[in-house]
């Protein structure tokens, strides 16, 4: 395997990684305040979605868009959800949000399911199925544009859908084993990353997609071309990093002036 | 109607998430990129200022935020 394949494969093994411990927090905690009779049903539900939606969008963006049109709309995809996690690991690395997001969540789905009505449908609870179906369902389309936008863009939508594929089955095993949310998992450090990657991939090809609006249609292309993805992750790090110091800062900041008013 | 108002909830959160400020800073940005080429920018105009663009309104969304958590 090429060095560009092994890439490929950590990129949507990681991404992919990271959604479906979200996905996984939320159905444990349907399935052991509602039952998991409901959350195994929504889950199982959500997969039987989600293969119709993958085969669905695949021949879409395949088929009917061109190039820069599929770069525009998936990049600037790729960017909002890269930039909403980077977002949150700036915050969080500042100090300015909780660090274990997937422990309050938990705790804030498993409140919120023991206090919900219990109406049952065939059998099943409805509020626990509801909520699985819709956390694994979400979830999982982000990791089909994931690894559909990274394994178009590489030619191997096979090899994408490996590593997104793997990391589903490494976060179901690790659900089995330990049966709580994975707050092991360093999930700041993996966001963060993945955040930079996307953001990364996402303003390369949102950029390069917007030649869809010229006379050719064709993409742009950028000064330095494909080095030019290495230029902005370093950018990117740069600024986040930077972004991080100076929130740092200020909270400090604050923090020494509310102790001279509290002395 | 029921379907889709839950396909539209879905849609919003899915592409909005929980801070729309980001979206709106990554549209806006797109859209300054997109002028400049309609006015006859060339690629590396286009991408340079498009990439500085996303940047800034990266930036500007985010310390917003900041603000409010701490106003």
């Amino acid at each position: 395997m090429t060095a560009a394949s092994w890439a490929l494969l950590t990129s949507t093994f990681v991404a992919s990684f990271v959604e479906c411990v979200e996905a996984l927090t939320i159905v444990l905690a349907m399935g052991i305040t509602r039952g998991w009779r409901a959350a195994i049903a929504g889950t199982l539900t959500a997969l039987a979605g989600l293969v119709v939606f993958a085969i669905a969008a695949g021949y879409a963006l395949t088929t009917w868009l061109p190039t820069s049109a599929l770069q525009l709309v998936v990049g600037t995809l790729l960017l909002i959800f890269g930039l909403q996690w980077l977002r949150k690991a700036i915050l969080r690395t500042a100090g300015l949000k909780a660090l274990h997001d997937e422990e309050a969540e938990y705790a804030e789905q498993t409140e919120s399911a023991r206090s919900a009505r219990s109406d049952t449908v065939m059998g099943l609870d409805a509020f626990g199925y509801i909520v699985s179906l819709k956390a694994v369902f979400l979830e999982g389309v982000e990791v089909i544009f994931i690894v559909l936008t990274f394994g178009l863009n590489a030619d191997n939508v096979a090899l994408a859908s490996v590593g997104g594929g793997a990391a589903a089955i490494v976060v179901l095993a690790l659900g089995l084993v330990v049966h709580r949310p994975l707050s092991a998992v360093p999930e700041n450090t993996l966001k963060y990353v993945v955040g930079l990657l996307l953001t990364t991939f996402g303003t390369f090809w949102s950029l390069e997609g917007l030649g869809i609006f010229t006379s050719a249609g064709d993409s742009l292309h950028w000064w330095g071309g494909d080095w030019a993805l290495l230029a902005l992750l370093l950018f990117w790090a740069a600024m986040s990093q930077a972004l991080i110091w100076g929130l740092r800062e200020r909270l400090d900041r604050r923090s020494a002036r509310t102790e001279e008013v509290a002395v | 109607m029921r379907a889709l108002e839950v396909s539209w909830h879905f849609l919003v959160d899915l592409v909005v998430g929980d801070d729309p400020k980001v979206a709106v800073a990554v549209v806006l940005a797109l859209v300054v990129a997109g002028v400049l080429l309609l006015l006859g920018a060339g690629p590396t105009v286009v991408t340079g200022v498009g990439a500085l663009a996303i940047i800034v309104a990266f930036t500007v969304s985010l310390l917003l935020d900041v603000r409010k958590s701490a106003g």
